[in-house]
C-alpha cells in the first residue's frame, strides 16, 4: 500500500518530466489525490523495501558489503536481491539480463556497482551497461560534487551539480569500418532527448533552489550536432526565468573549473563532455572514492558512485573507500522517503571523515576498508523515535 | 686559374646535386629566416616584444612579416595569400599571433585554413609549471601531443531528420600511426621517460580501438620510451588530484583539445602556455594559442609570455637550445622577480617594461 503510493507519486514525477509538454514542474502539483490514489500517512518502516543490488566488477562486492553492513547496523528496513552481472568475468548473458531488468522493474530503486566494458568485443559493440541504460532509459546522470568538511583538497567548499545525458550522444555505439584503415563513430544527438535533459537540468535546478544552470558543448566546431543541443536548451531556459542560464564551451570549461571552479552551479552537457567533468570534478573534492551519484528515468532511479570506475587494482586489498557507495545509498533513502535512516548514515559518514582518525588510503590515511566501516557503525547514532 | 675556377665550378654543382637529399635539422650556421605572421588584435605589440627580445639575444633568426588574412581564390575556394604560403613554404617555420575569426565573415576559422593548407597533423603543448606565477598545481612538467587533422573535428555533420544530427568521428589508420611516430620522436628527443595514450576504447570500441593497436605497434619500435595506455577518464580524475604523474600524452583530435587546455589551466591559463603545430613535409608552426583581446589591443597591456614560450619552443626545434635556454630563463627569472609583471599575472606594468627587462636580462646573460 505504501509501497504504491511511493510508485504513484513516482509515477507523476515521472509524467512531469516525460511529457512533452514544456510545463515547470514546479507548477504542478504533485499531491496524489488527483490520480485516484489515497493520501499516505507519512512513510514510517513498517514493511521493507526491495532495491535491487548489482554489485559489479573491481570493487563493487567490496562496497557493496560495507553498504550492507552499515545499513543492518542501522536498522534500515531495506531488502536488497542481488544480481551478479559481469561482462569480463563471463557472468552475462541475455538471460541475466533480462532478470536484472525485470527485478528493477519491480523494485524502481536499484543500486549499482561499475559493470566493467573490457576492450575486446564479441559481436555487439554495446556493453552491458550501455544496454542496461537504454533498456530502461536511464537518461539523466546527475553526480553531486561536494568538498567533504574537514578535507581539504586544492579547492574547498565546492558545491556542483553535473548533469549528464546518458543515453546518446557519441556513446551510440555505432561503429563501423567504411574501407580497411578508416573506422567512423557515429555521434547522435535528436531535439527530444536535449530537451528532455535540459528540462531535467532545470526542473532539477528548481526543486533544489539552484540559482545557474550552465550548458557545457563544443558548438564553434560542431556546429549541427551541439548547436542542436544548445538551441533545446536555450528553448527551455526561457521557461524558467527565475534560473539563470550560461553556456560555456568545453575546453574552457575544463580550464576554469582548475582555475575557478566557484563560478559554476548546475552544468548540464552531452554524454561524453559529461564523462569528462564528472571525472574531473570528483578528482577536484577528493576522487571516485568520494562522490555519489545516481540516473534517474521517468519511472525508475539507480543509485551508484560518481566516476564510475571498477578500480580492480584495489580487488581483495581491502582498501577501497566506500565514501560514495555510503552517500549514494544515503541518497537512494532519501528517495525512497526514509529521511531518517538516510540522515543517520550520511551524518555518521561526514563525522567520520571530519574527525580524520580514520581515512583509506586515498585521503590519506591508511585505515582499511572495514576499519572505516567499523568506525562508521559505531558513529551511528540512534535516536528514538 | 682556369682550373681551380672550372674546379670550384664542379665542386659547386656537385655540391647542389647532393643538397637534393633532405638535409638534417642544423641550423646553427648562419641565419635562418621564419615567417611571423603577428595576428590580430595584441598580436603585432606582442610580436614586437618577441622580435625585440630576440635581437637582444642576438638569436640568428630573421622575421619575414606576413598577413594572413583569407581572399578567395579562383572557384570561390578560401585560401591564404599566396605571398604567405610561399614564405611558409620557403622557411618551413613559422611564428603566429592570435588571429581572430569573425562570425559572419563567410570564411570558415584561419586555423583551420592554416591546418588544412601545411597538412600540421600535430598539435604539441608543454605544460611546465611557472615558478613565479603561483597556481594551485606546483609540479606540472607534461607535454599533451594531439592529432590535429581527423577525430570529432572532422567537420562531417548532417541532418538526418528533422530534430536528429549525426556528427561523425573519423579515425583512419595513416593519422593514428603518423601522431604515434611523431610523439615517441619527441620522447625520444626531448629525453622523455613515457608515452602515455589516451583513448576511450571501451566505449568508442573500434574507433579508439583503431587508435590504440597503432600505438601499440608503433611503441614496438621505440622500446626505450615506456609506453602506457590511460582511459580519458582516469586521466583526467588523475591529472587534477596528482599532475606530477603524467609525462607525455598523445591522444585523438577532441580528447586533446580538451586535455592540452586542462593542462594549460593547471599552470596558469592560455596567457602562459607555448604550443606548437608540426605538419609534413617538416613545417612546422608555433603560436600563442590566447584570443585576441580586442579591449587591450593597442594600449600597450598585453603579456607576451605565450608567444615568447612559443618562440623558444620554436628555438629548440630548430637545434637552438643555448639561445632558447637563455631566453627562457631570462622571462622566468622575470616572471618570478614579480616586480614588472603584466595586468593577468598580478601586476601593473607595461608590456614593453615586461619586455625590457626580460632584454636586459638576456643582455646580462652573455
Amino acid at each position: 500500500m505504501m509501497a504504491a503510493a511511493l510508485r504513484g507519486s513516482l509515477v507523476t514525477l515521472a509524467k512531469g518530466l516525460s511529457a512533452a509538454r514544456l510545463q515547470p514542474l514546479c507548477a504542478r502539483s504533485l499531491s496524489l489525490t488527483g490520480q485516484n490514489f489515497v493520501e499516505s500517512p507519512p512513510a514510517r518502516a513498517d514493511s521493507t523495501f526491495k532495491v535491487t543490488m548489482v554489485p559489479g566488477d573491481g570493487v563493487g562486492p567490496e562496497l557493496m558489503t560495507a553498504v550492507k553492513d552499515v545499513f543492518k547496523a542501522a536498522d534500515v528496513p531495506v531488502e536488497f536481491e542481488e544480481f551478479h552481472l559481469s561482462e569480463v568475468q563471463n557472468m552475462a548473458s541475455e538471460e541475466k539480463l533480462e532478470e536484472v531488468l525485470s527485478s528493477m522493474k519491480n523494485n524502481r530503486v536499484a543500486i549499482k556497482g561499475k559493470i566493467h566494458t573490457p576492450m575486446e568485443y564479441k559481436g555487439e559493440l554495446a556493453s552491458y551497461e550501455m544496454r542496461l541504460r537504454r533498456k530502461l532509459d536511464l537518461f539523466a546522470n546527475v553526480v553531486h560534487v561536494n568538498s567533504l568538511p574537514g578535507y581539504s583538497t586544492r579547492h574547498n567548499n565546492l558545491d556542483l551539480v553535473i548533469i549528464r545525458e546518458q543515453t546518446e550522444g557519441e556513446y551510440s555505439s555505432l561503429e563501423h569500418e567504411s574501407v580497411s584503415g578508416v573506422v567512423e563513430c557515429l555521434k547522435i544527438i535528436t531535439r527530444e532527448k536535449s530537451r528532455r535533459i535540459a528540462k531535467f537540468a532545470f526542473d532539477y535546478a528548481t526543486k533544489k533552489g539552484r540559482s545557474k544552470v550552465t550548458a557545457v558543448h563544443k558548438a564553434n566546431i560542431m556546429k549541427l550536432a551541439d548547436g542542436l543541443f544548445l538551441q533545446s536548451c536555450a528553448e527551455l531556459a526561457e521557461l524558467y526565468p527565475k534560473i539563470k542560464y550560461e553556456t560555456i564551451i568545453i575546453d574552457n570549461c575544463c580550464m576554469q573549473l582548475v582555475q575557478n571552479p566557484y563560478q559554476f552551479d548546475v552544468l548540464v552537457m552531452p554524454n561524453l563532455y559529461g564523462n569528462i567533468i564528472d571525472n574531473l570534478a570528483a578528482g577536484l573534492v577528493g576522487g571516485a572514492g568520494v562522490v555519489p551519484g545516481e540516473s534517474y528515468s521517468a519511472e525508475y532511479a539507480v543509485f551508484e558512485t560518481g566516476a564510475r570506475h571498477p578500480f580492480a587494482q584495489a580487488v581483495g586489498r581491502n582498501i577501497a573507500n566506500p565514501t560514495a557507495m555510503l552517500l549514494s545509498a544515503s541518497n537512494m533513502l532519501r528517495h525512497i522517503n526514509l529521511e531518517y535512516h538516510s540522515n543517520m548514515v550520511s551524518e555518521a559518514v561526514k563525522k567520520v571523515i571530519k574527525q580524520g582518525k580514520v581515512r583509506t588510503r586515498d585521503l590519506g590515511g591508511y585505515s582499511t576498508t572495514s576499519d572505516f566501516v567499523r568506525a562508521i557503525v559505531a558513529n551511528l547514532s540512534h535516536r528514538t523515535v | 686559374m682556369a682550373g681551380n675556377a672550372w674546379r670550384s665550378t664542379v665542386s659547386r654543382v656537385i655540391g647542389a646535386i647532393k643538397t637534393q637529399t633532405p638535409q638534417p635539422r642544423t641550423f646553427s650556421r648562419g641565419i635562418q629566416t621564419v615567417t611571423l605572421i603577428p595576428g590580430d588584435g595584441i598580436g603585432p605589440e606582442i610580436s614586437t616584444a618577441v622580435m625585440k627580445i630576440f635581437e637582444a639575444a642576438k638569436a640568428p633568426i630573421q622575421w619575414e612579416e606576413r598577413n594572413v588574412t583569407a581572399i578567395q581564390g579562383p572557384g570561390g575556394k578560401w585560401m591564404i595569400p599566396s605571398e604567405a604560403k610561399e614564405s611558409m613554404d620557403k622557411n618551413k617555420i613559422g611564428l603566429k599571433g592570435p588571429l581572430k575569426t569573425p562570425i559572419a565573415a563567410g570564411h570558415p576559422s584561419m586555423n583551420l585554413l592554416l591546418r588544412k593548407t601545411f597538412d600540421l597533423y600535430a598539435n604539441v603543448r608543454p605544460c611546465v609549471s611557472i615558478e613565479g606565477y603561483k597556481t594551485p598545481y606546483t609540479d606540472v612538467d607534461l607535454v599533451t601531443i594531439r592529432e590535429n587533422t581527423e577525430g570529432e573535428y572532422s567537420g562531417i555533420e548532417h541532418v538526418i531528420v528533422d530534430g536528429v544530427v549525426q556528427s561523425i568521428k573519423l579515425i583512419t589508420e595513416d593519422a593514428s600511426r603518423r601522431i604515434a611516430e611523431y610523439a615517441f620522436e619527441y620522447a625520444r628527443n626531448n629525453q622523455r621517460a613515457s608515452v602515455t595514450a589516451v583513448h576511450k576504447a571501451n566505449i568508442m570500441r573500434m574507433s579508439d580501438g583503431l587508435f590504440l593497436r597503432k600505438c601499440r605497434e608503433v611503441a614496438e619500435n621505440f622500446k626505450d620510451v615506456k609506453f602506457t595506455e590511460m582511459y580519458l577518464d582516469t586521466v583526467c580524475l588523475n591529472m587534477v588530484q596528482d599532475p606530477s604523474q603524467f609525462d607525455v600524452l598523445v591522444m585523438p583530435n577532441l580528447y586533446g583539445d580538451i586535455l592540452s587546455d586542462l593542462c594549460a589551466g593547471l599552470i596558469g591559463g592560455l596567457g602562459v602556455t607555448p604550443s606548437g603545430n608540426i605538419g609534413a613535409n617538416g613545417v612546422a608552426i608555433f603560436e600563442s594559442v590566447h584570443g585576441t583581446a580586442p579591449d587591450i589591443a593597442g594600449k600597450d597591456l598585453a603579456n607576451p609570455t605565450a608567444l615568447l614560450l612559443s618562440a623558444v619552443m620554436m628555438l629548440r626545434h630548430m637545434g637552438l637550445h643555448s639561445y632558447a635556454k637563455k631566453i627562457e630563463t631570462s622571462c622566468y627569472d622575470t616572471i618570478r622577480d614579480k616586480k614588472l609583471l603584466t595586468k593577468d599575472l598580478g601586476g601593473n606594468s607595461k608590456c614593453s617594461e615586461f619586455t625590457d627587462d626580460i632584454c636586459r636580462r638576456v643582455k646580462d646573460m652573455e
